[in-house]
């Protein structure tokens, strides 16, 4: 009996997944040394340097994946709860015992080893919000069910935001697109990009002041955008006359919530963010510019990644990332050394990589039998992509500068361990797809 | 996501690909580009002893984006000896330049003073030192030979693709003429720097990089204690001293006084030393006279007229005419002299009937026809002797005096409308002649050859190459060898025989050869003039001085060649004759007057 269940699950795994995995975790390893190499570097192997670290995690995390693999399938779902509950303590924990580093709230030192338990809660959260979509009970449409999942994601989020971590909570931003796929409605999608765009058209006009000089009057940007609001309502009700006994409700409802939307965006962006990270969505939106200031990480990522060409400088030969042009060039800004020395084709190649990651995983998540796995691998994809776009559009200046790592890439033993651990979960209960009743 | 993916492959493409504005970016922050400044060739004199050497310098270089804005500026600005408001300046100067690029700050720091701002430099960012190489003159002496170099304008720049700004190019002088061979050839090193400008080693293992060329030596024909000595002997004087060498035309010494130290025009109050000598001195030291200064050759140029005169064979060296002092004004006491008598007593009479034999030599019925063609012909003759025309010698700026010819009289007074009668002035060396030192210098020497001169040159050997081409030609007069043989022994009696005009030009043991000339000026002293070679036997030195508003030719001019000529000679001088020159002053005196 136990032979052949054995044989079953090497049967069943998904090699490819885990190739790409092996490639990227490699890729990553390497370009970390070229990142922190200069002339007097040791080897590859010198343990007292990050990339020497990082075989080390890339080792533990191996070790890793084979416990996670040799666990009974069942385990994850039965104490999906359990590891949610433990991880949402530990980002409690975090609050009151942890080490500040970088401004942040958000590593627990326990013998000379420090965790970010924010890593480790997006796995809780992945397999609590399976958990709780595949009881029999939920369907998408009840509004207890959008609570819950809510409250499922947003406990953690909210958690997180307090170390503060802005980065790690957008991530759950991502699990939206889980919910979508599990029955939610479009429209809150839709809901979700107009608020989006909203509250960059604000951004963009607040800082502006109208001169209406007949009147003697200055104007701040949003009250602009506030009444071009209402007054594309009337256009629109002008227009579709013949139905405006049905639509004025909806629309003016719809008008008065985009008017106090801008107005709290105004508030919460001037109010309650900080200066930095208002300066850092100028930057990226080009209201303001300060490539020596506020710009500067961002500025140097792209020089570097600019300077690559399309075949690169070569192995451990780029100067901006090596001579710490660019900061975090081990963690967050990883990908500033695949651009500079693989230039063009290393980074198309590592860019298909990860399309070729999520769309495999994709694809595992529509074979699965039970939802349970489904819902969970489409949590895992949605956190690797987040991560990736993120990552890499902040890099080349598509995105604000969050910091969050690189899969598979950024130097960190936290991060590395919870997506190799988030990655096969998400392969042990492919392998023992067929050994699950429906 | 396949958008998303797609959006950052176009993304990638774009600033990887084509844009090439980040490569730029990033070869302007990680790599420095050192040039290595190629060592400018040392200038020696004709016994290898140095006239101009290379002395370590710095330029403080800054690259305005690494500059940290909080920098202690007080303590910088008296580090390097400047004020706030020229800091202020010298870093807006270089931001206009480039924010990302190294420019100079303060220019040619000297040793010495670098010592101690390199210590503290680490405590500013954005600055460090680019090694350069500044002049210096051991003997402070030939400035006006030497010149001196500057940084190059951008006129050079464009002209020669060779130039970068902050090129140092000679401006004047053998500085200029043989810059090629000077400057030698710039080197470079790339470098790479990381974010805090510290120097993380060579690019590309150093294959861009390239070693500089040291430039090429020259060894001058000057002596460089004769040079010294006559600036000595000038002291206090306007005029100049010319010797040259006979057998090879080579310049022993080439002095203009006032001179200046050529050490001032170097480093970092260049300009400003510069304006003070141009500005602030009337006396105009910059000025090369023995190149540049024109003056009427007196009564030296009878020698002229006496050979050309022979050759034409309108007179022989018996001729002899009377002292007719009803034509023309004389002094002495002499009545009616043959030719070498006449030289001795500098009798204007008989050079006026010289010079009128040679000018109407009964060619044609009219005199005036007749005086076109004599002029022509005598200035054919005096030409030859390099008098009037440019001696291409390596100095720019060198002036070819002035022989006038039928063209200039034509303009001046109508075509067949003058006659000798108009120009009877030049035949004593007044008129409208023009000399400038250097040529009256190589007239010595013409004399000391019997007829022949090489081009006055200052170059001996330019690295291991031998002197140029121009300068190793023989010139010949059109005057016969046997004619000055007369003016030869007139020469030594000027100087040796009791009476002479230029007793004060004898040495004891050397025969000196000589002839006074007075340049008449109109409302101040007469300029003092004098030629001479020495030994009469086997010529080794050929002088021309002149001392502006000292008076008579005898009296300054000459004790100042026999001077130099026994300095040269034997290495001792005659020191109650030196003692009296050094003290005259014709500078302060004249001042005084005007006061």
């Amino acid at each position: 009996m136990r032979g052949r269940r054995t044989k079953n699950i090497t049967e069943n795994i998904d090699w490819l997944l885990i190739s790409i995995y092996a490639v990227m975790v490699l890729l990553g390893w390497l370009n970390i040394y070229a990142a922190n190499y200069t002339d007097e570097a040791g080897t590859i192997f010198d343990f007292s340097q990050n990339y020497g670290k990082q075989l080390m995690w890339i080792g533990t995390s191996a070790a890793l994946a084979i416990v996670v693999m040799l666990l009974d399938v069942r385990f994850y779902e039965t104490f999906a709860y359990v590891f949610y509950g433990i991880f949402v303590a530990l980002l409690v924990a975090v609050l009151l015992i942890g080490t500040e580093i970088k401004g942040s709230q958000s590593w627990i030192v326990i013998g000379g080893i420090s965790i970010q338990p924010a890593e480790f809660a997006k796995y809780g959260t992945a397999l609590a919000l399976a958990k709780y979509l595949s009881s029999i009970s939920v369907k998408m449409e009840h509004f207890k069910t959008r609570f819950m999942s809510a409250a499922i994601l947003l406990v953690p989020a909210a958690l997180i935001l307090l170390q503060p971590d802005a980065g790690s909570t957008l991530v759950y931003a991502s699990f939206i697109f889980v919910l979508y796929r599990e029955g939610l409605s479009g429209k809150v999608l839709v809901v979700g990009v107009a608020a989006a765009v909203l509250f960059i058209l604000t951004l963009f006009v607040e800082r502006e002041m109208w001169n209406i000089e007949t009147l003697d009057l200055t104007i701040s940007g949003e009250y602009i955008l506030m009444g071009a609001i209402f007054i594309l309502v009337g256009l629109v009700l002008l227009l579709f006359r013949k139905n405006a006994s049905s639509l004025w409700r909806p629309l003016v409802l719809l008008a008065v919530v985009a008017v106090g939307y801008v107005a709290s965006v105004n508030y919460i962006f001037n109010e309650i963010f900080e200066d930095r990270h208002r300066n850092r969505i100028y930057e990226l939106l080009g209201i303001i510019s300060d490539p020596s200031g506020t710009g500067y990480n961002q500025h140097q990522s792209k020089i570097a990644i600019g300077s690559g060409g399309f075949w690169g400088k070569g192995y451990l030969e780029g100067t901006q990332t090596k001579f710490n042009f660019v900061p975090e060039q081990s963690t967050d800004f990883i990908f500033c050394t695949v651009g500079e020395e693989w230039g063009f084709v290393g980074t198309s190649i590592i860019i298909v990589l990860f399309l070729g990651l999520f769309i495999r995983i994709i694809w595992i998540a529509e074979r699965q039998r039970s939802t349970f796995a489904r819902v969970y691998a489409y949590s895992v994809v949605c956190i690797f992509f987040f991560h990736f776009a993120i990552n890499v559009g902040m890099t080349i200046g598509l995105a604000p500068v969050i910091g969050i790592p690189l899969p598979f890439f950024s130097y960190g033993g936290s991060s590395l361990w919870s997506f190799t651990i988030l990655l096969f979960t998400l392969i042990k209960l492919d392998a023992e797809r067929r050994n699950v009743l429906r | 996501m396949g958008v998303i993916g797609i959006i950052f492959l176009m993304r990638l493409f774009y600033i990887q690909v084509i844009d090439d504005s980040y490569k730029t970016s990033a070869d302007n922050q990680a790599l420095r580009y050192v040039t290595l400044y190629p060592s400018r060739g040392i200038i020696y004199d004709r016994k290898g002893e140095l006239l101009a050497f290379n002395e370590a310098a710095y330029d403080l270089m800054v690259v305005p984006r690494q500059v940290n804005r909080t920098m202690d500026t007080t303590f910088f600005c008296n580090l390097i000896d400047i004020t706030k408001e020229e800091f202020v300046k010298k870093m807006e100067r270089a931001k206009s330049y480039s924010y990302y690029r190294s420019s100079a700050f303060e220019k040619q720091i000297p040793a010495d003073e670098w010592a101690a701002i390199s210590e503290r430099l680490y405590q500013f960012p954005g600055f460090f030192g680019q090694k350069r190489t500044l002049r210096r003159y051991p003997k402070k002496v030939a400035g006006h030979v030497l010149g001196y170099i500057g940084e190059v304008n951008q006129n050079q720049i464009d002209e020669d693709s060779y130039y970068q700004k902050g090129d140092y190019i000679g401006v004047s002088g053998l500085e200029k003429t043989y810059e090629n061979e000077l400057r030698g050839e710039r080197g470079v090193q790339v470098l790479m720097v990381d974010v805090h400008n510290s120097v993380k080693g060579n690019y590309m293992n150093g294959e861009l990089d390239s070693l500089p060329e040291p430039g090429k030596d020259l060894t001058t024909t000057l002596d460089r204690d004769l040079q010294v000595y006559g600036e000595k002997l000038m002291q206090n004087k306007k005029g100049s001293i010319v010797a040259i060498e006979p057998k090879t035309g080579e310049i022993l010494s080439l002095i203009s006084a006032p001179t200046y130290d050529p050490n001032l025009l170097v480093g970092r109050d260049r300009t400003k030393n510069y304006v003070e000598l141009v500005r602030n001195d009337s006396l105009d030291p910059l000025f090369n006279r023995a190149i540049k200064a024109v003056y009427r050759p007196g009564s030296i140029f009878k020698l002229v007229q006496s050979v050309v005169a022979l050759e034409n064979e309108v007179i022989t060296p018996e001729t002899r005419f009377h002292c007719n002092r009803s034509i023309i004004n004389c002094h002495g006491s002499h009545t009616y002299d043959n030719l070498q008598k006449a030289i001795q007593h500098s009798c204007n009479p008989y050079f006026w009937q010289v010079y009128k034999r040679l000018i109407q030599m009964g060619e044609e019925e009219s005199i005036f026809k007749d005086s076109a063609i004599g002029l022509e012909n005598w200035r054919k003759y005096v030409t030859s002797l390099g008098l009037g025309v440019r001696l291409e010698t390596d100095l720019e700026g060198i002036k070819k005096g002035f022989i006038p010819d039928k063209e200039f009289y034509d303009s001046w007074y109508g075509e067949y409308r003058w006659a000798f009668s108009t120009i009877y002035s030049n035949s004593i060396g007044e008129g409208e002649l023009g000399v400038i030192p250097l040529q009256m210098a190589n007239l010595a020497s013409v004399i000391a050859n019997k007829g022949f001169y090489y081009t006055p040159h200052l170059v001996k050997e330019i690295g291991d190459s031998p002197k140029l081409e121009k300068y190793r030609k023989k010139n010949n007069t059109l005057i016969d060898s046997g004619h000055f043989d007369v003016v030869i022994d007139a020469l030594d009696a000027v100087v040796n025989e009791p009476g002479g005009t230029a007793r004060r030009a004898r040495i004891d043991s050397i025969t000196v050869c000589g002839k006074t000339g007075t340049v008449q000026n109109k409302k101040t002293p007469d300029h003092s003039v004098f030629i001479a070679f020495a030994p009469k036997e086997n010529p080794q030195i050929a002088v021309s001085v002149y001392v502006e508003e000292s008076g008579f030719g005898g009296t300054w001019a000459a004790p100042i060649a026999s001077l130099m000529i026994e300095k040269y000679l034997t290495g001792k001088t005659n020191k109650r004759k030196e003692q009296r020159i050094l003290e005259a002053d014709f500078i302060h005196l004249d001042k005084e007057d005007k006061e």
